[in-house]
């Protein structure tokens, strides 16, 4: 025990633990481990076959790549929201700040039908878009707007505290020296900001790929075209194709996992940066 | 007498070397407003004005009908059971996690994360898996005549584990920067360890404690993925607010379905206020915690 734990005055150490770990045990890791347990029912040509199936496939290219544009989209706006409400005195703003985090508090099946009665083609945006030849509402467009919704305040939040650590004296530095603002931008500030930039790319990435309910209302869910992989796996529910839609989830959290993973890394390099600095 | 006029000294044109041009602040102003406005006002103003486009008095009807209350009272019941117990292990977490070194605290924490990592369709289906009439536990719950999925506990079940995360995330930070020097002194000086929670952490945390409650309470009270698989759409039995916004959407009810949703909406804005007020509470809190 003692190499275990280090000493401490404080009591309660093995009941605040032991309840920690019995209830992440009983709600989240037990029942998650059903999913790999399950899927192992499967043989493997069996297993290979539900997670390589061309509506499958199909379903995971829109997936990522809707999710990966969107984030994309979210780090560059990201970015400008977080620098303009970091560094610009404007009326609203506080307003506006408080905003940023709707699509955390908005329950997705409203973001959804919402998102909807805006694209669609008689919508109060699609209506001008569609006479343009732009259809958004029931295409992987409308999955790519769903996915850039969600997704938004992930990158401002973690850029903005950032933004606001960083020291004036660097770019004024930077400016006796006779640098412009954009190269300020570029070789001093756009660095310092960068993991934590990524580190927001990569929770809208990861969030994205997992979302269902504001992408089902807009995305039409043609298969092969605009439907997305969490929807097969209800579709393969309501087909009580039990061992199919494990296939697919156990793939889904594999890539989870790893994102998981690569979202730690990230923000151990963000803390080491903010140390170093 | 001639008096020879001094050059006007006018003051050097104030440059801020730090500043951009007021243009170039202008332009990037506009252009996060206009992103803003696109993609978060507009669709918060769609809501209301779609769900009161045929007057109040379809409005109250949407929300006032059976199947409604239903879905609010189901809802309400979800959050109460779920709230409250992941505050207690949001607790119980942040007091491990924060007050002691111990070897796994780093695997420890990642793993509280996990659920915000796993899709809400996969967070559902596992417990089809377990507690589905295919599932592991199946055959047992129905021979002594238990249902959980399609049906309360199911939705229960599936909204504590999109919500698990919530609270715990908030306090570990914070304890951790508040450090344990007063609960030291408590213990020492003969407090127990109940009196010390109660006396000294509970007081120290309450506005960290209240933001992770509200945004733990706004994803109970909203969550739709997870908890339509475990559900079965039983109208005014198994439906929640966010399925019930679906269920009258599919049947081409629209202005039932933004009324619905509008009710989501506004709780998404109280949510909002109540979280930017606790925010400030923190900071401030944790700002003064570091000069004493």
């Amino acid at each position: 025990m003692s190499t275990f734990k280090q000493h401490s005055v404080l009591p309660g150490f093995n009941l605040a633990l032991g309840f920690t770990l019995l209830y992440l045990s009983l709600v989240v890791l037990i029942p998650l481990s059903a999913a790999f347990i399950y899927s192992a029912k499967l043989t493997w040509p069996e297993f290979w076959n539900a997670v390589t199936a061309p509506r499958v496939v199909a379903s995971y290219r829109l997936t990522f790549g809707a999710s990966f544009a969107a984030a994309a989209v979210n780090a560059f706006f990201g970015l400008l929201v977080a620098w303009v409400l970091v560094r610009y005195p404007f009326p609203g703003k506080r307003l506006v700040d408080a905003l940023i985090d709707l699509p955390f508090a908005l329950p997705t099946s409203v973001a959804g039908i919402t998102l909807t009665a805006i694209y669609a083609g008689n919508g109060w945006l699609g209506q001008y878009l569609e006479p343009l030849g732009i259809k958004v509402a029931f295409t992987p467009l409308g999955v790519f707007v769903a996915l850039t919704f969600i997704g938004l305040p992930f990158v401002v939040r973690t850029v903005q505290p950032v933004l606001e650590d960083i020291e004036k004296e660097l770019e004024e530095a930077a400016a006796m020296l006779g640098a412009t603002r954009w190269q300020t931008f570029r070789y001093i500030i756009f660095p310092a900001v960068l993991p934590a930039l990524t580190t927001g790319f990569a929770l809208a990435f990861a969030r994205a790929i997992g979302e269902y309910g504001s992408v089902i209302f807009i995305a039409g869910n043609i298969p092969m075209v605009s439907e997305i992989t969490p929807l097969l796996i209800i579709t393969k529910l309501e087909q009580y194709d039990y061992a199919g839609a494990t296939a697919i989830a156990v793939v889904m959290l594999v890539i989870s996992f790893i994102l998981l993973l690569i979202i730690n890394l990230l923000q151990w390099w963000v803390r080491h940066r903010s140390t170093k600095a | 007498m001639t008096t020879i006029p001094l050059p006007q000294i006018s003051p050097a044109p104030h440059k801020v070397v730090t500043q951009e041009s007021p243009w170039a602040r202008w332009t990037l102003i506009l252009l996060a407003l206009s992103f803003l406005s696109l993609f978060l006002l507009l669709p918060l103003v769609a809501v209301f004005f779609e769900a009161l486009r045929k007057g109040w008095e379809v409005y109250l009807a949407a929300i006032t009908e059976p199947d409604a209350l239903a879905a609010i009272r189901l809802t309400l019941t979800a959050a109460a059971i779920a709230v409250p117990l992941n505050l207690i292990f949001g607790i119980a977490a942040a007091w491990a996690i924060a007050k002691f070194e111990f070897r796994g605290k780093s695997i420890l924490t990642s793993l509280i994360d996990l659920p915000f990592s796993v899709s809400p369709v996969v967070a559902g289906l596992i417990y089809v898996l377990i507690f589905g009439l295919q599932g592991w536990a199946g055959p047992w719950l129905r021979e002594h005549d238990i249902s959980i999925i399609f049906a309360v506990p199911g939705i229960v079940l599936a909204t504590i584990f999109v919500t698990v995360p919530f609270i715990a995330r908030e306090l570990i930070p914070l304890m951790q920067a508040q450090g344990s020097e007063e609960e030291e002194a408590a213990i020492i000086l003969g407090a127990s360890g109940w009196q010390t929670l109660w006396h000294i952490t509970l007081p120290n945390i309450k506005w960290g404690l209240l933001y992770g409650t509200i945004l733990c309470n706004a994803r109970a009270m909203g969550e739709f993925g997870a908890v339509s698989v475990v559900s079965g759409h039983i109208r005014g039995l198994t439906n929640t607010l966010s399925l019930h916004v679906e269920i009258l959407y599919n049947e081409y009810n629209f202005v039932a379905a933004f009324a619905v949703a509008s009710l989501l909406a506004l709780l998404a804005l109280v949510t909002l206020v109540l979280k930017t007020l606790a925010e400030a509470k923190v900071a401030q809190q944790t700002t003064r915690g570091n000069h004493s």
